[in-house]
């Protein structure tokens, strides 16, 4: 791996560039500074720094009132605790108040790995993609997560951001560019079929793409940044397309991306779909990679299903 | 406002709340009554705000964290010229914005709010940006008593005190009832004044009905440089509704028709004694 900076790394420094000239920019923490690589951040602007303790309602409920009173609060904590102990403020002071408060969930998902259920956040993006008016977004890797950041200070209402705690191989060659919210970026073009995937599953998905081009397989990968809301014409372009859809995330299989995306296919433009993520059982303990072999999020796995289900598919058009 | 006619302005908006739940045929009663004073002290004497302009950055916060006795302030709002009066009329009507939790779309309103325990944090957040910022303004919020049970109450106060939030006021409607009974069977939360002490706020009791001495208090808060002021006033839920006072079901009874004609004569025999006290005052 070529990468060595993670991602919450790229927040703090993105927002410290751009603190110097918007002292509405505010980061709080729930003693989560370290884990959120937030101590420079905190050094460098303590007027704009909030520490909270470990108390994840309070830090929601802080946030929303510094955004109503014309901050730019980014509250960096655990995506396992930001997302499930503080999600009625988060429904309530956050989205249904319309405060513009960012919420940066930190070392989400699996990132975690050996220390169990309770740190892991596999079911965020289910319950936060649930709330209205809350936009959630997983960015690829470091490059985006910068565009990202950007964006996130210029965009005014509530958001849920995921990232993991380690480095993420580069998904994009640098950081220029637009971030949209809402708006897929189509990775790569084909015809044969569609990956879908979000945060670090991106990487797992071009790489699923490398393989299936080597045998001859057209397969579109559809980088899906943003979860809600979601770029349903991106998705029905690609069921219309291409004809069959993969998703793969690190999530649960139940509500998350593969479920949005089933949503709006299996409504406007029916297509075979496969889902892939952590199924629905404690996650096995172990690394990153080593996890998502275990479930088969792997390029090897996902370019097999692609070809499983192509070829169900040609067999049909034959008979 | 002197003091004869903020106790005036308590009664009539205690009348609006009455006849607007009886209309809509949905409400918290007791709740409503008991913080009536409270507000009316802070709508129309402590709090600087300008109702022609709810947005005005240098205005005094309110937060109702007890979101459910909302109907008070819907009054008082209306009364102030927030939006029109007529506008009560949909309360809890459909597809009205006057539902019974503060909602945002209302001109007045600071935050949603409904859910229990989340106040004072955001009223935390207010005052913070207001230090730090150097702005002068004061943020109240007004929780229940049964609302003390909730958790995150208590990780709000240790961060106001931690950041020393004197400009921020903590009240407590403490009727002593919540919907089960008694907040003392229900859950014990006593003793209040040394729990919030020990969390480091300069805590002041008060009798929640008394308008001379809430006014004393509130304006004068807060009286202790770099801590935030708890103000625990003691108040009877339904208070004014004789027949309904201190009675756990009235939390959200609504008033039949007869009942609605007899709280008002009372509440219209309190009026016409106040002003005759307030006339002898000015003789």
């Amino acid at each position: 791996m070529s990468n060595t900076i993670p991602n919450r790394q790229v927040i703090c420094e993105t927002l410290m560039e751009l603190a110097k000239d918007d002292r509405d920019i505010m980061v709080l923490a729930s003693d989560s500074r370290g884990s959120a690589a937030m101590g420079p951040f905190a050094k460098a602007f303590p007027d704009q720094f909030v520490e909270v303790g470990i108390a994840e309602q309070n830090i929601v409920g802080i946030a929303a009132g510094l955004a109503h009173s014309g901050k730019k609060p980014f509250v960096t904590s655990p995506a396992c605790f930001l997302s499930m102990r503080s999600i009625e403020q988060i429904k309530v002071d956050a989205a249904y108040s319309n405060t513009n408060v960012k919420l940066v969930g930190i070392s989400g998902g699996i990132s975690y790995g050996a220390l169990g259920m309770s740190h892991h956040s596999l079911q965020d993006i289910a319950v936060t993609r649930a709330i209205p008016g809350l936009a959630v977004i997983l960015p690829a890797d470091r490059h985006e997560t910068k565009r990202m950041t950007q964006a996130l200070v210029r965009h005014e209402g509530p958001v849920y951001v995921r990232i993991g705690r380690n480095p993420v191989e580069d998904v994009y060659e640098s950081a220029d560019g637009e971030f949209v919210i809402g708006k897929a970026v189509t990775m790569r073009d084909g015809t044969d079929l569609t990956i879908i995937a979000a945060g670090e599953t991106v990487r797992v998905a071009l790489d699923a793409e490398a393989l299936l081009r080597d045998m001859g397989v057209s397969c579109r990968v559809l980088n899906m940044h943003t979860i809600k809301p979601l770029d349903e014409e991106a998705v029905l372009r690609a069921a219309r397309e291409t004809g069959h859809i993969i998703t793969v995330e690190e999530h649960s299989i139940h509500g998350g991306l593969g479920a949005a995306v089933a949503e709006t296919v299996i409504q406007h433009h029916p297509v075979p779909m496969r889902i892939f993520g952590i199924p629905d059982e404690p996650a096995i303990a172990g690394k990153t990679a080593e996890v998502f072999r275990h479930y088969g999020i792997s390029a090897e796995n996902l370019a097999d299903a692609a070809l499983r289900l192509i070829s169900r598919k040609r067999q049909e058009r034959e008979r | 406002m002197d003091m004869t006619d903020l106790k005036i302005k308590a009664t009539r908006i205690r009348m609006d709340v009455l006849r607007m739940i009886h209309r809509a045929k949905a409400g918290h009663t007791g709740g409503s009554l008991s913080n009536t004073d409270i507000l009316t002290a802070l709508y129309y004497r402590v709090m600087r705000i300008n109702p022609a302009d709810p947005k005005w950055p240098d205005r005094d916060r309110f937060i109702a964290s007890k979101g459910h006795a909302v109907e008070s302030l819907w009054c008082i709002l209306a009364d102030l010229g927030f939006f029109p009066k007529e506008e009560l009329d949909t309360f809890c009507q459909f597809g009205t914005r006057l539902i019974g939790h503060p909602n945002n779309k209302v001109p007045g309103i600071e935050m949603n709010t409904g859910a229990l325990g989340h106040g004072l944090s955001i009223a935390v957040g207010m005052a913070l940006a207001a230090k730090r910022d150097g702005k002068g303004y004061r943020v109240f919020c007004l929780m229940g008593d049964g609302e003390q049970a909730e958790g995150s109450v208590w990780e709000a106060a240790m961060a106001g005190a931690h950041y020393g939030l004197d400009n921020l006021v903590g009240i407590i409607d403490r009727n002593g009832l919540q919907i089960s009974g008694s907040t003392e069977d229900v859950m014990a939360i006593e003793p209040l004044d040394t729990k919030w002490k020990a969390f480091g706020w300069h805590v002041v009791a008060v009798d929640g009905h008394d308008m001379d001495a809430l006014v004393k208090v509130l304006e004068s808060a807060p009286e202790v440089p770099g801590k935030p002021t708890l103000v625990l006033a003691r108040t009877v839920k339904a208070r004014g509704v004789s027949f309904a006072e201190n009675i756990p079901g009235w939390h959200h009874r609504v008033p039949n028709d007869e009942e609605l004609q007899r709280a008002l004569a009372e509440l219209a025999a309190y009026e016409a004694q106040l002003k005759r006290e307030g006339g002898r005052a000015e003789a």
